[in-house]
């Protein structure tokens, strides 16, 4: 059993996900209610790690972070290190990879806000920033949590990007994934059906959750 | 309407005779074997898909009942694992080359690498790359090169591992590594050769990369399998793996 892998999954999971809570909510609700013409294009762009092999994405970063590009160099400078190979380098990565799983349901849930709230709490004088966190915010819970926790599993099953760019270091960017496919190759069967019972158990309590999470929320509205 | 009934005449005829195996080849072999297997099908008329990765992750496929036809393994030791368990057939078993490992740095790089094992210290080198010496080959006998030289332990916190050796060739070529130890046969590559400069690992450093064949017990194509590890074995197609840096199976380096 490697706890280790186990634990690092679950750490870049879970900062990975506050990460695109911060960033993912303004994001989203800039998607939810800009009427910019153009703003299609950027639903795209957030959209693509959705069809993009995981590949391209690894590949680009990889290219990316070297130090023959500006953006490469400038990290190096200021690092003494490229960001390939290092924990800061999959969170980077995998805050791109993950970034629709958590836009999306959250846009979704602001979008089905009803406006005539929006257009009162506006009317009774509060701040756009004020309405968010008393109105949209609470009455889009359900979508908050389900794009939360989406981010948090999509990460902590990621395999693809990390394999690109991690450079399999132990403890550092040999996530569970990672373990249990070196495993496998090197024929440790009984090793590799470990890690991938604890992280199926785990996946599957935590999907659970949301699930029953949105249950309930779905029975408040109800009342 | 005439030359229309004979394109799909033609091309109903093909299959026919043009037969199709599938080659799963460790990744050193990249650039080496579709050089031969483009020969063979323009000689043949039959066509090569290859497959290229780890020899351990091919290998573990072929456990699992991947429909591969024969195997290219960058060692001896995983065809053999393979034969134990009845995967492949034991008669067909056969070295095709010797492996050899380099130091390589990308051009402009501030590492000498024909300062030999000793670049490795250079406090410029901030990464090393090497293949996984767990399921790699080549990555294992870049592992023991390093014991060899006892610099192991200096440089274990600078390794970075590549999944297969032509990552690990990625890695460094793309500037995120300094340094890498990898297939020469990568290293001589056409889009390798102009992008660095490499030093030969003396071959006394590590266990020989001793390279074997062998054909899938599932192949149903086993008559073209063998065709073409015979056209492997033939002068040209040794010609070929020279060319690209391995020596003869056996021969003493």
């Amino acid at each position: 059993m490697n706890w280790p892998a186990l634990w690092l999954s679950v750490k870049l999971g879970v900062i990975v996900s506050a990460i695109l809570l911060v960033v993912g909510l303004p994001i989203a609700y800039w998607f939810a209610f800009s009427r910019w013409r153009w703003k299609f294009l950027l639903e795209a762009v957030v959209a693509l790690p959705l069809v993009l092999p995981p590949t391209v994405l690894g590949f680009y970063f990889l290219v990316a972070s070297g130090p023959r590009t500006p953006l490469g160099r400038a990290y190096l400078a200021v690092f003494d290190r490229t960001l390939p190979f290092s924990f800061e380098g999959l969170v980077c990565a995998s805050v791109f990879y993950s970034l629709p799983f958590a836009v999306q349901p959250f846009a979704a849930a602001f979008a089905g806000v009803d406006r005539g709230l929006l257009q009162a709490s506006a009317t009774l004088g509060a701040s756009p920033l004020r309405t968010f966190f008393r109105i949209v915010l609470p009455l889009s819970l359900a979508g908050v949590v389900t794009g939360t926790v989406l981010s948090f599993a999509h990460t902590l099953g990621e395999f693809g990007v990390v394999l690109m760019v991690g450079g399999n270091l132990s403890g550092v960017t040999r996530t569970a994934s990672i373990d249990i496919y070196d495993q496998v190759q090197a024929f440790n069967y009984a090793a590799a059906n470990q890690t991938a019972l604890v992280l199926l158990i785990f996946s599957f309590a935590v999907l659970s959750l949301v699930y029953a999470i949105n249950r309930r929320a779905g029975l408040w509205q109800a009342k | 309407m005439r030359t229309l009934a004979i394109v799909i005449l033609a091309f109903l005829a093909r299959p026919a005779a043009a037969a199709e195996i599938t080659v799963a080849a460790a990744s050193d072999l990249t650039f080496a074997l579709t050089e031969i297997a483009s020969q063979f099908e323009k000689e043949t008329g039959n066509s090569v898909r290859l497959t290229f990765g780890s020899s351990g992750n091919l290998a573990a496929q072929i456990q699992n009942g991947a429909p591969f036809d024969v195997f290219f393994s960058a060692d001896i030791d995983y065809p053999r694992r393979l034969e134990a368990r009845r995967l492949v057939d034991s008669q067909s078993l056969f070295l095709y080359a010797t492996g050899k490992i380099v130091l390589w740095a990308a051009r402009g790089s501030p590492i000498n690498v024909q300062r030999g094992m000793d670049a490795l210290l250079d406090p410029a080198v901030r990464k090393i790359a090497i293949a996984n010496p767990a399921h790699a080959p080549y990555g294992h006998a870049a592992a023991a090169a390093l014991r060899h030289f006892k610099i192991y332990e200096r440089v274990q916190k600078k390794l970075v591992f590549g999944e297969n050796i032509s990552q690990a060739a990625l890695f460094v070529e793309s500037g995120n590594a300094d340094i890498g130890i990898i297939a020469l046969s990568i290293a001589l590559a056409p889009t390798m050769k102009d992008m660095g400069s490499f030093w030969e690992v003396p071959q006394s450093a590590y266990p020989p990369l001793q390279q074997a064949a062998v054909i899938v017990s599932n192949s149903r194509q086993k008559k073209l399998a063998e065709a073409f590890l015979a056209y492997v074995r033939m002068p040209q197609g040794l010609a070929t793996l020279e060319r690209y840096g391995f020596s003869r199976p056996g021969e003493k380096p």
